[in-house]
């Protein structure tokens, strides 16, 4: 009976466990990507409020941070269609769809990098 | 040790020698980018009517370029500058001039806005916060300018420096994209000069030692329909 027991115990664990690979985060196209500006994980849970509370410091004080959208988009575009949108695996719309949340960023905001003019690349440096 | 942050540095060394880190672009420049809008600066243009020649439109052509604008002059289209030509029915005088946001001191189109989308940055720049904006156009019947325009057809492929979108209010920004990033010229002025009539000039109209300052001291000018009271940041001379 114990023998039984720890048996479908066993199962129960590697069904579980199947399920929970099933159901994880959605294979994301991170394009060009390298060191995000914080931890990628702060990044999941704060990426609304940090970009809310850039743009009104971009838009308001004139300030470009370092949370900026055109920052996101130019790591973040996928290599294969350039942009951050268009398939369930590019960068924001693939979470998005996955957490059924619309954003509408991109109506006004463009979802693909541009070559930076060049008063952009003096200023990053 | 007190702290000494990169920009404070650099503006120091850019006082020692105005160092060109690019064409038209000063080290001092750089030194001023990415700090925030203040009121030390007022924004504002002088245009010399007389050196705006007729049928020239490269100011125009220049401000689409930059801010992605379709260039198209219907009676729904987006149009943050124009050229105007008035014509003196008694004496036949012609005067060309681009016509565009008046940056005005007093805005009335700031008062008006139900949600606070329009606003005057600390620098003298009038824009539209199009997060806020609800497309009410309340805006565009207040300005006594015509300036501001609305965005009826839903827009792909803008500029990443220039978002814009259906639905809001839009104008002339100073091309503020620029100034943020440092480069204290507007597309429109920077395309005047090119094509050799220097009739639009830029400047800090809050620095004595600014260009536009000197200029406005010495030549007569006068600000559109002043009688508003609505001090415009834009000068025109030879009216």
């Amino acid at each position: 009976m114990k023998a039984l027991q720890s048996v479908l115990l066993a199962l129960a664990l590697m069904v579980s466990g199947v399920a929970a690979a099933d159901v994880g985060v959605p294979h994301l196209d991170i394009g060009k990507g390298g060191h995000c500006v914080n931890d990628p994980k702060f990044m999941k849970l704060n990426h609304g409020d940090l970009l809310k509370k850039q743009r009104y410091i971009t838009v308001h004080q004139g300030v470009i941070g370092r949370y900026s959208l055109i920052n996101c988009v130019n790591c973040h575009a996928s290599k294969v269609n350039n942009s951050v949108l268009g398939t369930n695996s590019n960068f924001c719309q693939g979470c998005h769809v996955y957490a059924a949340v619309k954003i509408d960023c991109f109506e006004c905001h463009s979802s693909r990098p541009e070559t930076v003019s060049q008063t952009l690349k003096e200023v990053a440096k | 040790m007190s702290e000494i942050n990169r920009r404070d540095f650099l503006r120091g060394s850019a006082m020692m020698a105005g160092l060109a880190v690019a064409p038209g672009m000063m080290l001092y420049d750089l030194a001023r980018a990415n700090q925030p809008a203040s009121s030390a600066v007022r924004w504002g243009m002088l245009i010399d009517t007389s050196q705006c020649e007729e049928g020239c439109d490269d100011c125009v052509k220049a401000c689409n370029k930059e801010n992605g604008l379709p260039g198209k002059t219907g009676p729904t289209d987006e149009q943050w500058i124009r050229k105007v030509e008035l014509k003196n029915v008694k004496t036949g005088r012609v005067t060309s001039l681009p016509m565009m946001c008046q940056h005005c001191a007093e805005p009335p189109c700031v008062d008006v806005c139900p949600t606070g989308a329009s606003f005057k940055r600390a620098d003298g720049i009038v824009l539209v916060d199009r997060h806020l904006c609800i497309g009410c156009r309340y805006c565009m019947m207040a300005c006594p300018y015509k300036a501001r325009s609305f965005v009826h057809e839903p827009l792909h492929d803008q500029k990443p420096e220039v978002p814009r979108g259906k639905g809001t209010v839009e104008s002339c920004t100073f091309c503020v994209q620029r100034i943020d990033r440092g480069k204290d010229i507007t597309a429109c002025a920077e395309a005047c000069s090119k094509a050799g009539h220097k009739a639009i000039l830029f400047g800090n109209l809050n620095d004595p030692n600014s260009e536009i300052s000197k200029r406005l001291k010495e030549v007569a000018s006068t600000q559109l329909r002043a009688d508003l009271g609505v001090d415009p940041g834009l000068h025109y001379e030879g009216l």
